[in-house]
């Protein structure tokens, strides 16, 4: 079997809408951290594959880079957010935070 | 120009970029000066992080007068380019952060007793004034990126800064989870459009959707993805969910460089990348074809309307003048989404201008607030009855703000709506101008409840009513605010053409 575009296209959709999905139905704010990552990493696998089969040249692999390096400061900055809130409510849960007003 | 061939130590470009680096510096050297102290005088990195402000401040205006704006001075080849639309918001910018820097050195919710890392705010606002500045700058996928990234990561830290408050923390979980999740939308449409025209920066982009054959569907999926990421920088319907939580969450100062700041470099991101990518350059057949493909105009509208009237019609009804303020703030990205109807320079031209007076007027709101908590510990519409009579000036700068937010004649804000309704207007959309003007008056009957709370209803019995004493910070920057707001609604010429030449300078790559 020949490799193609549309197999690298297929994956990363397929993986943006695992990813989507868990964001929308997880609780756990670790869990929809997760979510994102998988986003992330379909928009990366899209980046090279279309590096490699469409612009020939490597611009996309060097934002794939600098999104693994930018998802990595995130999930830093977002877990230590998630633990100020677990020392303060005792839950990891986003949707039983609900002090400021509707 | 592809990423290889950018010489990135070409250190001739660098002189360019002056105020950029100087913030960077800055922001180094107030967080070093923080540690050096222990964090026990925060008046180190708050000297610093001036120093560092005005000092960007000046390289940044000497830089308006720069014969090469108009061509575009590029840094680091094709990533980030120096012209007219660059040049205005820094100084915009730099203005945000330090009136910002100045107010939260009196906010008791920043630097009151029992807070912890006081001096590394000062150090974050210096680090997010920079990205924000190169939000207006990049023109290349890989730069817009990273800097909407970076304006998020600190903002995330500054929303939860008061680490030990339940609202806070809340407040930053909300930003970080709803930030991440748009931003990961917004970047698997940015890796669609580069699988679409095999280009990187935005004139290639530009270049290959006129040249080739556009798929209209493909294109509108990947400029939904690309508008959802950025209208949640700008808190448009229906990316706005945060904004109100955030900005009663966070401490004032922060909701109110949130309010401005983030939200006018999103606009000057969206300006640049879709003016280039859609509409921009010689062949204006293609343009309008491109921009008609996906509808864009009935796109825009729809957001744009759909944004003040919720924005509005929230406002109505709460009875917390920051989460009030934040509604409105909400409002204020429906009047400004007018601009981008048609992605014709006058359009963009009083985007920019409105986005000069709305950072004064709403800054200056946010403010006021900031100063009233100091001493009531409250935000309640109701604990704002009798303050005209208790800190009198204050009070009037305040109804000055509200009235320049309504749009009432005298003041900067009508001068900027009507510039904002003429180019919706000028175009025949009079749907989108005859709901725009009707949701100006329901503006009208939330700022002005604060008005009449404050000078017109009678306090209750036993209520405090002595004289609230500010601190002359807060006069000052209330007063470098207000003034000209007053003064832009009179002589507003000089600044409406600071506006235009920042559009005609935009360099589009062509």
């Amino acid at each position: 079997m020949n490799v193609g575009l549309p197999h690298f296209l297929t994956i990363s959709a397929v993986l943006f809408a695992l990813g989507l999905f868990a964001v929308m139905s997880r609780r756990n704010a670790i869990g929809i951290l997760m979510g994102v990552e998988l986003m992330l990493n379909a928009a990366n696998i899209n980046f090279v594959a279309f590096s490699r089969y469409v612009q020939h040249g490597i611009d996309g692999q060097i934002m794939a880079a600098f999104v693994i390096v930018l998802a990595a400061a995130e999930a830093a900055v977002a877990l230590a957010i998630v633990l100020a809130m677990f020392r303060n409510f005792g839950t990891v849960h986003a949707d039983t935070v609900q002090s400021l007003k509707r | 120009m592809e990423l290889l061939n950018v010489n990135i130590p070409n250190w001739s470009d660098m002189g360019n970029w002056i105020p950029e680096a100087v913030l960077c510096v800055g922001f180094l050297v107030a967080l070093i000066g923080d540690m050096v102290t222990r964090g026990k005088k925060p008046v180190v990195p708050f000297v610093i992080s001036v120093f560092a402000l005005v000092t960007a401040g000046s390289y940044a205006v000497a830089g308006l007068n720069n014969p090469g704006l108009a061509a575009g001075l590029p840094i680091m080849g094709d990533l980030v380019v120096v012209d007219g639309l660059a040049a205005f918001f820094r100084i915009l910018f730099i203005f945000a952060g330090l009136a910002t820097v100045l107010f939260a050195w009196t906010s008791e919710e920043i630097m009151g007793r029992k807070r912890e890392n006081k001096g590394e705010f000062y150090a974050l606002i210096l680090m997010m004034t920079a990205a924000m500045m190169v939000m207006a700058e990049a023109r290349d996928i890989l730069m817009l990126f990273l800097s909407m990234e970076a304006v998020g990561l600190v903002s995330y830290v500054m929303a939860g800064y008061m680490r030990t408050s339940l609202r806070s923390t809340e407040a930053s979980l909300k930003y970080v989870l709803f930030g991440a999740v748009s931003s990961a939308i917004m970047l698997y449409g940015l890796s669609l459009l580069y699988g679409m025209t095999g280009a990187m920066d935005f004139a290639g982009i530009r270049a290959a959707l006129v040249s080739g054959p556009v798929n209209g569907f493909a294109l509108l999926v990947v400029v939904v993805m690309i508008i959802a990421g950025m209208s949640y920088k700008i808190a448009a319907v229906p990316f706005h969910y945060w904004c109100p939580d955030i900005y009663e969450g966070a401490p004032t100062p922060v909701s109110a460089i949130f309010s401005v700041g983030p939200k006018a470099a999103g606009f000057a991101l969206m300006i640049r990348f879709f003016y280039t990518t859609l509409a921009a350059g010689p062949d204006a057949a293609a343009s309008v074809g491109i921009i008609h493909i996906i509808n864009w105009p009935l796109l825009i509208a729809v957001i744009s309307a759909v944004t003040m009237t919720y924005g509005n019609l929230v406002a109505l009804r709460q009875s917390n003048v920051k989460r009030m303020l934040a509604y409105s703030s909400i409002a204020h990205v429906g009047y400004l989404l007018m601009g981008f109807l048609l992605l014709t320079p006058a359009g963009l031209q009083a985007i920019l201008f409105y986005l000069l007076v709305y950072t004064l007027m709403n800054l200056g709101a946010f403010f006021f607030v900031v100063a009233i908590n100091n001493h009531l510990k409250s935000e309640e519409l109701d604990d704002y009855v009798g303050l005209g009579f208790r800190t009198p000036w204050a009070a009037s700068m305040m109804v000055v703000f509200l009235a320049s937010l309504t749009g009432i004649p005298p003041f900067a804000g009508f001068i900027g709506k009507f510039y904002l309704f003429t180019a919706v207007l000028d175009k025949e959309w009079f749907w989108l101008a005859i709901l725009a003007a009707l949701n100006s008056v329901v503006g009208l009957y939330y700022y002005f409840k604060v008005v009449k709370a404050m000078f017109f209803t009678t306090p209750l019995e036993g209520a405090d009513t002595s004289p609230l004493k500010l601190h002359w910070l807060q006069y000052t920057v209330l007063a470098v605010l207000a003034i000209p707001t007053l003064v832009l609604g009179l002589y507003w010429g000089q600044f409406k053409d600071l506006a235009d030449q920042a559009i005609a300078a935009m360099t589009v790559g062509f």
